[in-house]
């Protein structure tokens, strides 16, 4: 497809839906609605590529964790098997909301948001923008220091079961947090509020991650822990469907 | 409003009333439980039914706090938040006063202050969404925001305390060295005799009522603070 021939067919996304259907065989619906959501992920992404703002914080943060708790609880090769599912999801949990803050607060700072809004996307679209690239952020940093805590506590965490654990995990936490961050950002309190909101809502998604976790690394089989799985994905389901309903409550003006 | 300050003196009569009878019944009235040997116990016991009725509260608080947040988001209209701003605030409140009585009940029959049984773990952590929920009320500056923001919250707070209850429950069980057995009754497993189910009954619907009064003076609370409002925004 030609340059020209896209600006059109993004052009033709202002005109009523109707028209739009009728002239655009190449587009589905669905298709264009995915990329709008990959264009506002890919908007934080690339200003998130010039900046290495919240990336960088996130992963000095998490470092910084391992190493708090490396002395508050003295990880020797004896307890790592117990502690380290706990420590890796509180690292998690910590960096993650330092990067959840920065999601919005971004967006706040000079208006952006409201450009946002102008913007003629709907608005779970935008929600879903949001959320996948604090999803993408996460899980960078999910990535990189999971070898982390394999070379430092000797543990094969690199298991696919923990992984998807971890994309689970993540994938709940960030579908409350962005939804969370959007309120948070217009309190007084600004970033000290979101923790206090989050944390205990996404309990669950906590102790289902540290419990699959753990039991990934002592070789219980996954139908032991059906019922840990299947939180989680309730979990996902339940909230990713309420934050995308109550988003448009939330970014209303 | 002549009629709802009559309605409400009834109510409060009726509920200062049936909390008196409750209170009677539940620490005088009724026998020591039978099942209980040592003293200190049986005095302890007699909490249980006030327990119960502050938890009916506090539990009514935050259904009602869920009722008003998903109806205030549909019709927009400011009474629905008053009502689940007030519910909330009473069911912190009852929410504290059921940890607390748990506690000096847990004292004399398990002999420790806390311990991290689901039932309790689940309880502290309700409130602190809802504590926190007031809190995000605190930060926020324009009424209709406030409004808003605190109905969506509402709704997620409410939502995420089955899954809390599951998720605690199963982390338990799946630890059987720390907490089994040794939680006499707690699971409903005895047998009530008559005296201890009417008392209990009694006590749940004394609460109960007191938690309506509570309610009627402190949606007016919040009526007359934006009447006060108004006034101020007219003569500025």
């Amino acid at each position: 497809m030609s340059e020209s021939g896209r600006v059109t067919a993004r052009a033709r996304t202002d005109n009523s839906p109707h028209e739009w259907n009728a002239q655009t065989t190449r587009v589905s619906p669905a298709k264009s609605y995915l990329r709008k959501v990959l264009a506002i992920t890919w908007k934080d992404v690339i200003s998130e590529l010039r900046t290495r703002e919240i990336f960088s914080a996130m992963f000095v943060f998490a470092l910084l964790c391992v190493f708090i708790f490396q002395f508050a609880f003295d990880l020797q090769a004896e307890n790592t098997r117990v502690l380290v599912p706990g420590v890796l999801w509180v690292t998690i949990v910590f960096s993650g909301v330092l990067g959840l803050n920065r999601s919005f607060v971004l967006e706040a700072d000079k208006g952006c948001l409201d450009g946002l809004l102008l913007a003629p996307v709907d608005r779970s679209a935008i929600y879903f923008g949001k959320m996948l690239g604090n999803l993408i952020f996460m899980s960078v940093v999910e990535l990189i220091i999971l070898p982390l805590f394999m070379i430092l506590f000797n543990l094969p965490l690199w298991h696919p079961g923990i992984l998807v654990v971890i994309f689970l995990g993540t994938l709940g936490f960030s579908a409350v947090g962005t939804l969370f961050s959007a309120m948070a950002v217009n309190t007084r309190t600004r970033e000290i509020m979101l923790p206090i909101l989050l944390f205990p809502v996404i309990l669950p998604v906590l102790i289902a991650g540290v419990r699959m976790t753990g039991g990934f690394l002592d070789g219980t089989a996954l139908a032991e822990m059906q019922n840990w799985a299947r939180l989680l994905v309730g979990f996902d389901i339940i909230f990713l469907a309420i934050a995308l309903m109550t988003f448009d409550y939330v970014v209303e003006e | 409003m002549k009629a709802r300050d009559i309605a409400m003196l009834t109510l409060d009569v009726i509920a200062g009333v049936a909390v008196l009878i409750a209170l009677y019944m539940a620490l005088v009235w009724v026998p020591d439980a039978a099942n209980l040997i040592s003293p200190d116990e049986k005095v302890a016991q007699h909490i249980f039914y006030l327990h119960m009725g502050m938890n009916v509260d506090a539990g009514l608080g935050f259904l009602v706090t869920l009722i008003g947040s998903v109806l205030y988001l549909l019709t927009r209209r400011r009474i629905w938040d008053m009502i689940a701003v007030s519910s909330a605030e009473l069911g912190v409140v009852f929410a504290t006063a059921v940890l607390a009585t748990g506690s000096l009940w847990a004292r004399p029959t398990w002999n420790t202050w806390w311990t991290w049984d689901p039932r309790l773990t689940t309880a502290a952590i309700v409130w602190l969404i809802y504590i926190a929920y007031l809190m995000l009320r605190g930060a926020l500056e324009g009424a209709e925001q406030r409004a808003r923001f605190s109905a969506v919250y509402g709704i997620f707070a409410f939502l995420s305390v089955p899954l809390t209850f599951m998720s605690i429950r199963w982390w338990r069980t799946i630890h059987p060295t720390v907490f089994s057995g040794s939680n006499p009754g707690a699971q409903g497993g005895f047998s009530l005799g008559p005296h201890i189910r009417l008392t209990l009954f009694v006590s749940m619907i004394a609460f109960a009522l007191m938690y309506a009064a509570l309610m009627a003076h402190r949606v007016r609370l919040e009526q007359d603070a934006q009447a006060v409002q108004e006034l101020k925004e007219q003569l500025l």
